[in-house]
């Protein structure tokens, strides 16, 4: 089918362009960049905010561009006499009921309000401060997201991301005329409801409104202590994004320059959550592979298809929206857990230092961690494993409060001891890594061979899209692996918790296909995280990604059982894998939600 | 401009003719032929917005797909009408007849009637007309069924779209046109909303026949009305009236001979101080020269003893606080308007802030997503330019 061509005038220029491309894309085809707020690549149109409006010659009010499709003969003014006081005034209108505190604003210079208050030179002294007569609040009770009504603009893109991306509506509007507002169900605190901390709210957030809550003032407390041993452990995905706030486009990596960083803020140990992802591998594969195990061989009723862990807002997901099914959950706990555990025993006990006076650190893509180190199972070193998370923006913030010329310092290694890692281990930080690591080493272990895709490339179960699946056949196993010969394995990748949803309903009802599934509640993985850079948008996310995988692609070693620190930890410490001492580190127990 | 009297008119509350008559005769002409007629003669929307409803029905029967909805809108919210709701108790079997009509035209199964919240009382009275309706149309073997959706009190819900919104259970606020709900509307399905009023009218012309209705009003605003008067008059009621009427001739008829002005269309109607009521028609903007306005009924009078700054000030209370909230303008624009009038009132903001108010006002007319926002104007603007003193001391 041939697209409809239609031809319209913008600015005095005449265009076609396909039916359905709406006057916001037709402007930006022609180089002509129309201001939006409540308009993002990653969501439905809204049309709320206003500030796109644009004139139409024989119109009678002046349309949305983001809302408005282009029609055959329109004749359109993006920046005509009349829509730049429109626009102007409407802008002035959001900044009076905007707390324009921004000196001391976490989100100053990254603020879309204020970009375009300051380009339209507003001065937010024209209408009445609506602040003061409003009884709103400051949100502080979530360990890992605060809700500042004060700051927001009500352009709703934080609702329409919980509805449509993670399908988990803990935000809404409620009340209307002046009262409206977002808010949770009745209005209940932030720590109470259904919301999964993964923070994509923020990501999509154009103000301060919402944030992580930060720690920022507790990790410089811990650095400035002397009786402290400050760790500081880094997740895979930040090392592809801590650029963009340190001045480097999107997809640049800055493994080596943030190792230094890290030592300049005074961290006594630099060290690498992907050691903790291998670590992960070693677990859940055997897990997976005793799974398989006692439903074939011994016939016993455990859960498959067996589900990754390692994302801390699907977990919470799950618990609230699909209590039953916490079976199919992978006992062991995520890297940044099984980092903090190992940190607090074995790491303190080699370096004869005193648990008590270990601060575990993590600098973190994601809000949600925030919440799994203070969730009351992770305590198992006998004090809580992970003390303080920050996200890739506060490391940002810290680098620049530091006074690190970022630019411009030297590449450095990671410290020794916890701080080595395979290609397997940083993938973690994209959609379908932690499958492909997964893969990499229960093949492996299953056949004595390496999985058969070229250069270790597994190909199927990368990519962006909502949920991916592929197979892999187990033919000539070793002996001891005799039960698996000839199983096909399936598996399958979802990354959204809108796409979780499809592949649970599934799992729900006993029809899933699948062995393994892997789930990250983030679009694009954790390199979508909630505590990522802003902006997002699937093509900032593709080039996170392609950094991951070269990451991956330049490690000498690349499969995580082969990691000889991880090997190390096993013969001096833990044993074997799902042995008992992992099970009381490394492994952990859900709990059952309420949905509200 | 002529001169015209009132001409009281007897159609929508009469009795002398049977709704299933009326029907039977319909039914037998074709689509196409109905469509034409409701086009012949000239009957706008009566909900106040005043478009053609040939002309909708029209656009609807042209969608494909086999799934199509009537609503009947009676969400009558607007300061100051009552009419809809007198209809609904009085001959709500015209009202049902209408919407046969235009399911009929449109090829629609299902209607609904969005019953405003504060008209629940009608509810058990319409459950029983309904029942008769649906005998009637399984005699007429008309596959038509209507069922009752009570709003759930909120002003904007009045807006086609909203209403739609509210009633896939969602919150009530307007999306974003076009889409149009004849295009798609409830459920993603082509969709003819239509006010009670319209519905009876459309009824009245099977009648009455396109040629005879269109004889009544004037060039542009064809037809009679039903007009909600209230305030400083000894005769407040519902009255059946030409289109077409001067304000002056309405006064005479319905003012208590101290009358100041006159708000046309309730809150979001606009105001005609006395200096204009010569020249100012009741009728829809067409071809008619000087000074008209359309109105979905609400006549409000005030009096000499009346501050228009609290006229104003009621109004903006009300926008303020029924506005769905959903988009800047409307939503910060109301407040801003309240608090503006007030601060000036209280002398906190110079005289002048009230040209800053005007713009805003115009900037909302322009820019707001919807009629609510939009319309917030009219009132503003007509009071203010008109009794700006009272704003001010």
């Amino acid at each position: 089918m041939t697209v409809k061509m239609i031809n319209l005038t913008i600015d005095g220029k005449k265009i076609g362009v396909p039916e359905g491309t709406t006057l916001l894309e037709a402007a930006k085809l022609e180089k002509v960049k129309i201001p939006t707020l409540c308009y993002h690549d990653d969501l439905c149109i809204a049309g709320n905010c206003r500030v796109c409006v644009v004139e139409v010659e024989g119109w009678r009010v002046l349309p949305a561009a983001c809302a408005t499709p282009a029609m055959e003969g329109m004749v359109v003014y993006t920046n005509s006499p009349l829509v730049r006081r429109a626009r102007r005034d409407i802008l002035a209108l959001l900044v009076s009921e905007h707390s324009t505190q921004c000196t001391t604003c976490y989100r100053s210079t990254n603020c879309e309000l204020q970009e375009l208050a300051a380009e339209y030179n507003i001065d937010n002294e024209i209408y009445i401060n609506l602040i003061k007569d409003k009884h709103f609040t400051i949100d502080r009770t979530s360990w890992a997201i605060e809700k500042d009504e004060t700051k927001c603009i009500r352009c709703q893109r934080c609702v329409r991301t919980c509805a449509e991306l993670q399908k988990v509506n803990a935000l809404d509007v409620i009340h209307k005329g002046a009262n409206m507002k977002i808010a949770t169900f009745f209005d209940t605190v932030m720590s109470e409801v259904v919301c999964t901390n993964c923070g994509q709210c923020i990501n999509r957030c154009p103000t301060g409104a919402l944030t992580e809550r930060r720690y920022i003032d507790e990790i410089w407390d811990a650095l400035g202590d002397p009786e402290k041993h400050v760790i500081v452990q880094t997740a895979p995905a930040v090392r592809v994004a801590l650029g963009e706030v340190l001045g480097f486009e999107p997809g640049v990596r800055v493994t080596g320059k943030m190792a230094t960083a890290l030592k300049h803020l005074g961290f006594d140990s630099v060290l690498d959550t992907d050691f903790a992802a291998d670590l992960t591998i070693m677990e859940e594969g055997h897990e997976l592979l005793d799974r398989l195990k006692r439903k074939l061989v011994d016939k016993e009723d455990v859960s498959l298809p067996l589900m990754t862990s390692c994302s801390p807002g699907w977990i919470k997901f799950i618990e609230h929206m699909y209590p039953d099914h916490l079976g199919h959950l992978s006992t062991c706990k995520s890297p940044q857990q099984m980092f903090g555990a190992i940190a607090k025993t074995y790491y303190a006990e080699r370096k004869g230092l005193d648990p008590k006076n270990i601060v575990n650190v993590s600098v973190m893509p994601c809000s949600a961690k925030k919440y799994e180190a203070n969730r009351i199972e992770m305590n198992d070193s006998g004090f809580q494993d992970v003390d303080l998370v920050c996200t890739t923006r506060e490391l940002g913030h810290m680098i620049r409060q530091s006074g690190v010329d970022f630019k411009e310092i030297p590449e450095a290694k990671f410290d020794p001891f916890m701080g080595d890692s395979t290609g397997a281990a940083v993938i973690f930080g994209a959609t379908g890594g932690v499958m492909e690591a997964a893969l990499r080493t229960a093949y492996e272990v299953v056949t004595g061979r390496e999985v058969p895709f070229d250069g270790l490339n597994i190909t199927p179960v990368r990519g962006m899209d909502g949920i991916r699946e592929a197979k892999v056949k187990l033919e000539n196993v070793l002996p001891e692996w005799s039960f698996l010969e000839g199983v096909e394995l399936r598996v399958a990748i979802a990354h959204g918790l809108t796409n979780a949803t499809q592949i649970m309903d599934d799992v729900a009802i006993g029809n899933s296909p699948y062995h393994f599934i892997e789930i990250m509640a983030c679009p694009g993985g954790c390199i979508g995280g909630g505590g990522q850079p802003i902006p997002t948008n699937a093509e900032i996310r593709r080039k996170r990604a392609e950094a991951i995988y070269t990451e991956d692609e330049k490690m000498v070693i690349r499969k995580s059982h082969q990691n000889p620190e991880v090997i190390q930890l096993y013969k001096e410490f833990l044993g074997k894998p799902l042995g008992e001492k992992s099970h009381h580190l490394l492994h952990t127990k859900y709990v059952r939600r309420e949905r509200v | 401009m002529a001169k015209r009297k009132l001409k009281r008119v007897d159609l929508i509350f009469s009795q002398d003719c049977s709704c299933k008559d009326i029907l039977t005769a319909a039914l037998k002409k074709s689509r196409e032929e109905i469509i034409q007629e409701l086009i012949d003669s000239g009957l706008k929307g009566r909900g106040g917005a005043g478009f053609p409803t040939g002309l909708k029905w029209k656009m609807a029967a042209a969608e494909k797909g086999n799934r199509k909805y009537v609503i009947c809108n009676a969400d009558e919210g607007e300061p100051g009408t009552f009419k809809d709701r007198e209809i609904l108790d009085r001959v709500a079997l015209k009202v049902l007849g209408g919407m046969a009509l235009c399911a009929y035209v449109i090829d629609a199964r299902e209607g609904y009637i969005y019953l405003r919240y504060e008209y629940r009382f009608l509810i058990p009275k319409l459950e029983k007309m309904i029942e008769t309706f649906h005998k009637w149309m399984d005699e007429f073997d008309l596959d038509f069924r209507v069922k009752l959706f009570i709003g759930g009190g909120a002003y904007v819900c009045g807006e086609e779209t909203s209403l739609i919104e509210s009633m896939e259970g969602k919150r009530g606020e307007p999306r974003n046109k076009p889409p149009y709900p004849t295009n798609q509307g409830y459920l993603g399905k082509p969709t003819v909303v239509n006010n009670v009023e319209t519905l009876v009218y459309t009824m009245m012309i099977m009648r009455i026949g396109a040629e005879e209705f269109k004889a009544m009003g004037i060039e542009g605003s064809s037809g009679s009305k039903l007009f909600s008067v209230s305030g400083d008059t000894h005769k407040a009621g519902i009255y059946e009236i030409e289109m077409g009427m001067t304000l002056e001739d309405f006064v005479k008829e319905f003012g208590d001979g101290d009358t100041k002005a006159v708000q046309v269309g309730g809150a979001s109607g606009f105001c005609v101080p006395r200096k204009r009521f010569k020249e100012t028609t009741i009728g829809f903007q067409g071809g008619l020269k000087g000074f008209s306005l359309p109105t979905g009924g609400s006549m409000m009078i005030f009096n000499s003893s009346r501050s228009m700054y609290n006229v104003l000030h009621n109004y903006l209370e009300f926008f303020e606080e029924e506005s769905c909230g959903q988009c800047t303008p409307c939503r910060v624009g109301c407040q801003q308007l309240l608090k503006g009038i007030e601060a000036i009132k209280r002398g906190e903001k110079s005289h002048r802030y009230l040209n800053d108010l005007m713009r805003l006002s115009e900037t909302m007319k322009l820019t707001a997503k919807c009629g609510l926002g939009q319309s917030v104007a009219n009132s503003f603007a007509s009071i203010v330019e008109n009794f700006r003193e009272e704003m001010i001391y």
